[in-house]
């Protein structure tokens, strides 16, 4: 384990002093395939139950697993991502228990040899701070299926769909020590797998879930008795399972209790984890090599072309954001949480200005979006309209001001910037024959304002400036006014 | 027209020919058959006779061959193992837990035969799981090796695990038989019965739809009268098959070529540790014999070492069983097969399992669970697995030296039925001189070649380099030649 200081922050405070929680996470992440692991039946989302079983998923007698090659490269790619170790040998084990779940009465998965070995992972936390999260393996394995205790009184059903279909378990070391540390640990992963299009990253439809391990122990002291939290679905139940856990164990040692290793489930109704089994109650595994499969071994070149074809990643994406664009960690940050969002930004800014660009991304956009809902991949204003609009500010058409009408209507009608300044009249004028003659007129009904700005009161100029824009209807150019109106006034 | 028993007294390769010149057709061969099954259940070599898919098989075949179609089984009726699934035909390995159980799907094995013409009799009794040396261990009963010394009354064992195979081809009420052989299943039964049994490279047989006893060591091969035969049927059932992953794929050579009688200037090894304490005279006379047959067929007999070969067998015991353990796991009563309710999930899982499997399959989950248990799985199965590795190393180096090794099949003739049924120790030294090569996963046949004092069948094994048949066939078949083996037992089950 590595030696990471204690940050004061994330200190708990009990009744007898101070508590550090220490956390590693198992993130198990469902590979975007058409099929499973080891079987063709398909893995589709949502279908019947049991209507995407093959025999092979069905454990039926004689019936052999062969490896899905696109899944391999999933793990390969999504190992790329976590700046990890490929190892081009690696064997698949069979753990077993029974289950109904689990017709073979054995999970394929891979222990002594993984596909992935050592990796890192750079989170980001909300006050702009950055942590490495060392990860410890990333191996495939098969998901089990679902047992449903609701549909009978006294019986348990069992829908096998899920059941082959292949998993990462992504292992992180003990390096977290806050709920939100965990928190953006999970996201950071869910935006890589995203990133490499190795799994949809959906919590809620259960193609990311997280495994917890939580023990508490005092700052910097020896590692306490771990609890594993498991299979928790969405960021704010891993931030409440973990506030809960930490609790529950902080008050166990503060009265002289000692935790029991066991696994819980983390009830989020109640908000509360609860005890699943014990450390006695544990499986033995009988781990074992897969005599049905050989060693998994990958050449190099074909690892080597999944390389060339990974896209930018997020970390890579955001400090080239900032070294090329010049923009601020925080700007950088928000654009590259999704592939489809920096893709966006890279086109509106694509030959503008970067930060200008960035700023109606990042505030108007992205306003917009969120009040609406829609996901940016969907965004009825393109990123050629929207780097139209900024077109027209940089060549004076229409002011900043007028740029943000002219948004609020492209985000009603989806039309084109142009067409909307075309149609609404909106064009700019920097005309400076017109903008003297409303000079002229405003100078002329004010002679006592002109007095006082020539007696020295030359921030009056500014209301003079307000006035012409308001009798030209917003579209005068303010830079253009200025000057004439100094002219004019102050003889500049 | 011929009569039946002059049909059944065909050899799957004579058979063939009468096939082709029309002397016969496969409706009259396979009628011939369905009546010697029926006859023969005494031996209860069959666990499900399928008289009217077979005449159906062969009414397609004959019609196939009118047209012009004729494949290298065309219209040969088989017996097939109960451990191959057929599908919609009941497959029960030979145990309480498959009971009805009617598979979806054929295996890659038979649906290679039938592709190649071939008539399914029906599926063949075997030990349970495929875990027996006497066939002994079947839900269905014990087979009955259709030879019995002279004055004898009393039922002998086939050997096993295919001793359904071996009786139904020694009685010839099939013109051959399919077999798998984990650690000699397919080899000690043909010594026992006085056939041909020959075991591929692992690798060249698919094991997609065999129920799996240790998928690392199954391996499944022809059953017949003669080498000829042997090496026809082989190359009919291998292949590669995308279905099993460790299945390899590699040309199929003709094995039938390879039978030129003509082994002048072959290095046939003799591996001095398969001297084993303890061993019958009869035994080694006739190893001895076998040597002289071959030196006088021209080939150079070499003194060769295999030294790890006492280590095989407890290996063999320690690996399989624990591959059996996980891969019998499936049969939890849930899906398929035999469930006996329990009061809850556990009581359910542990009825079934109690009732559907015997006292061997039992035996050998406990051996394998354990084996592989958190702290005895270093000094257990890891050792194992250093050990098969050391054995495969042994064979590599005698190859270097020899081109065949010769060694008898098994330690003893078939024995009376429960001679051996209670003492599992003894039952495993079935397998001691073919677990080796099991092991290390190299082809090997058993090939008839004498008689023992009290005039039941011994064979002798001939073993090649990993897929190096053809040595091993032409070696088998001048091996046959020169034995000359012609006795046969007596049809006392048809008096």
């Amino acid at each position: 384990m590595r030696d990471i200081p204690t940050n004061p922050d994330n200190l708990i405070a009990g009744e007898t002093g101070d508590w550090e929680i220490v956390m590693g996470l198992e993130i198990h992440a469902q590979v975007s395939s058409n099929a499973k692991l080891f079987s063709g039946a398909s893995t589709e989302f949502g279908a019947d139950p049991n209507s995407q079983v093959s025999f092979v998923d069905a454990g039926l007698p004689g019936m052999l697993p062969t490896i899905n090659e696109r899944c391999v490269e999933q793990a390969v790619r999504t190992g790329m991502g976590l700046n990890a170790e490929i190892n081009l040998y690696s064997v698949f084990d069979r753990k077993n228990y029974f289950y109904p779940d689990l017709p073979q009465g054995y999970q394929i998965s891979q222990f002594k040899q993984p596909i992935v070995g050592r990796g890192t992972v750079t989170i980001e936390l909300s006050d702009g701070s950055t942590k490495e999260i060392g990860v410890e393996r990333l191996h495939l394995e098969q998901d089990a299926g679902k047992s449903l205790h609701d549909q009978h009184p006294s019986q348990t059903y069992v829908d096998l769909n899920r059941c082959g279909v292949a998993l990462m378990e992504i292992v992180s070391d003990p390096d977290m020590r806050s709920a939100e540390e965990a928190s953006a640990y999970v996201e950071k992963v869910q935006r890589i797998v995203r990133y490499v299009g190795s799994c949809d990253g959906v919590m809620a439809e259960g193609s990311l879930r997280a495994d917890v391990n939580v023990s508490v122990r005092r700052p910097g002291g020896e590692l306490g008795t771990r609890c594993e939290i498991k299979n928790v679905n969405s960021m704010r139940f891993i931030r409440q399972a973990i506030e809960h856990e930490a609790r529950r164990q902080i008050e166990i040692l503060e009265d002289g209790g000692k935790i029991d290793q066991e696994t819980r489930l983390y009830d989020p109704n109640k908000g509360v984890t609860r005890s699943m089994r014990s450390k006695e109650e544990a499986h033995d595994y009988r781990y074992f090599p897969d005599p049905d499969l050989l060693p998994l071994e990958m050449e190099q070149e074909w690892v080597d072309a999944i390389r060339a074809s990974l896209p930018e990643l997020p970390d890579a994406k955001k400090a080239r954001f900032m070294a090329d664009f010049g923009l601020s960690e925080y700007d950088a940050r928000t654009l590259v949480s999704d592939r489809d969002s920096a893709d966006y930004y890279e086109a509106v800014a694509s030959g503008r200005d970067p930060k200008l660009s960035a700023n109606w991304v990042t505030t108007d956009l992205f306003g917009y979006l969120n009040r609406t809902g829609i996901n940016i991949a969907e965004s009825p204003i393109k990123a050629a309209q929207l780097g139209q609009l900024i077109d027209r500010i940089i060549d004076k058409t229409i002011s900043g001001r007028i740029a943000k009408e002219v948004f609020e209507v492209m985000c009603e009608t989806h039309q084109d910037p142009d067409a909307i300044i075309a149609e609404k009249g909106l064009k700019q004028v920097t005309d400076e024959g017109a903008i003297t003659a409303v000079v002229d007129q405003v100078i002329a009904e004010n002679p006592d304002k002109v007095a006082d700005v020539q007696g020295g009161k030359e921030k009056l100029l500014g209301w003079f400036t307000g006035q012409v824009m308001k009798l030209s209807g917003g579209k005068a150019n303010p830079q253009a006014v200025n000057k004439i109106l100094r002219e004019k006034i102050l003889g500049d | 027209m011929a009569m039946n028993s002059d049909l059944t007294g065909l050899t799957l390769a004579e058979a063939r020919d009468a096939l082709a010149k029309g002397e016969t057709t496969s409706v009259e061969l396979t009628e011939a058959y369905i009546a010697a099954v029926a006859a023969a259940r005494p031996l209860n070599a069959f666990v499900t006779e399928t008289p009217e898919k077979a005449i159906e098989m062969a009414k397609a075949s004959d019609a196939r061959r009118s047209a012009g179609t004729v494949g290298a089984m065309e219209g040969l009726p088989l017996g097939i193992k109960d451990l191959f699934c057929t599908k919609d035909v009941l497959s029960t390995a030979s145990s309480h837990i498959l009971d009805g159980f009617q598979p979806p799907y054929e295996s890659t094995v038979t649906t290679n035969l039938w592709n190649a013409g071939a008539v399914m009799l029906g599926k063949l009794n075997m030990d349970e799981f495929a875990m027996g040396s006497s066939n002994e261990t079947s839900y269905y009963g014990p087979v009955a090796n259709p030879w019995r010394p002279e004055g004898d009354n009393r039922t002998f064992v086939p050997g096993g695990s295919s001793g359904g195979s071996a009786s139904s081809v020694a009685a010839e009420i099939v013109v051959a038989a399919t077999g798998t052989d984990t650690g000699g299943s397919i080899r000690q039964p043909a010594s026992f019965t006085g056939i041909v049994g020959a075991k591929p490279t692992y690798g060249r047989c698919s094991r997609f739809g065999v129920v799996a006893f240790a998928s690392s060591l199954d391996q499944a091969g022809p059953m017949t009268r003669t080498v000829r035969d042997a090496a026809i049927m082989m190359g009919s059932m291998v292949g590669f098959d995308p279905m099993d992953s460790t299945s390899v794929d590699m040309p199929v050579p003709d094995f039938e070529s390879a039978l030129t009688g003509d082994i002048r200037g072959l290095k046939i090894g003799i591996p001095a540790e398969y001297r084993i304490d303890g061993m019958p005279p009869e035994i080694e006379k006739l190893w001895q014999q076998g040597e002289a047959w071959l030196r006088d067929a021209g080939a150079e007999i070499v003194p060769i070492s295999l030294p790890h070969t006492k280590y095989a067998l407890p290996a063999y015991y320690i690996v399989a069983p624990a591959e059996a353990s996980s891969n019998l796991a499936r049969y939890d009563g849930m899906r398929f097969g035999l469930r006996v309710d329990g009061n809850d999930l556990t009581e359910t899982y542990e009825k079934t399992r109690a009732e559907g499997f015997g006292a061997e399959v039992q035996r050998r989950i406990m051996i394998g669970t354990y084996v592989l248990s958190a702290g005895f799985y270093d000094a257990y199965y890891l050792k194992a697995q250093k050990v098969r590795t050391l054995i495969g190393q042994d064979f590599e180096q005698a190859f270097g030296q020899v081109d065949a090794i010769l060694t008898p099949t098994a330690p003893s003739a078939a024995f009376a039925a429960g001679e051996k049924s209670g003492d599992p120790i003894a039952m495993y030294l079935n397998d001691v001189f073919t677990v080796p090569a099991s092991m290390a996963g190299l082809p090997g046949m058993s090939v008839p070649a004498g008689l023992s004092d009290n005039g039941m069948p011994l064979g002798l094994q001939v073993l090649a380099p990993a897929f190096d048949e053809m040595t091993m066939f032409r070696v088998g078949g001048v091996l046959e030649s020169a034995a000359a083996f012609s006795a046969r037992p007596r049809k006392w089950w048809l008096a």
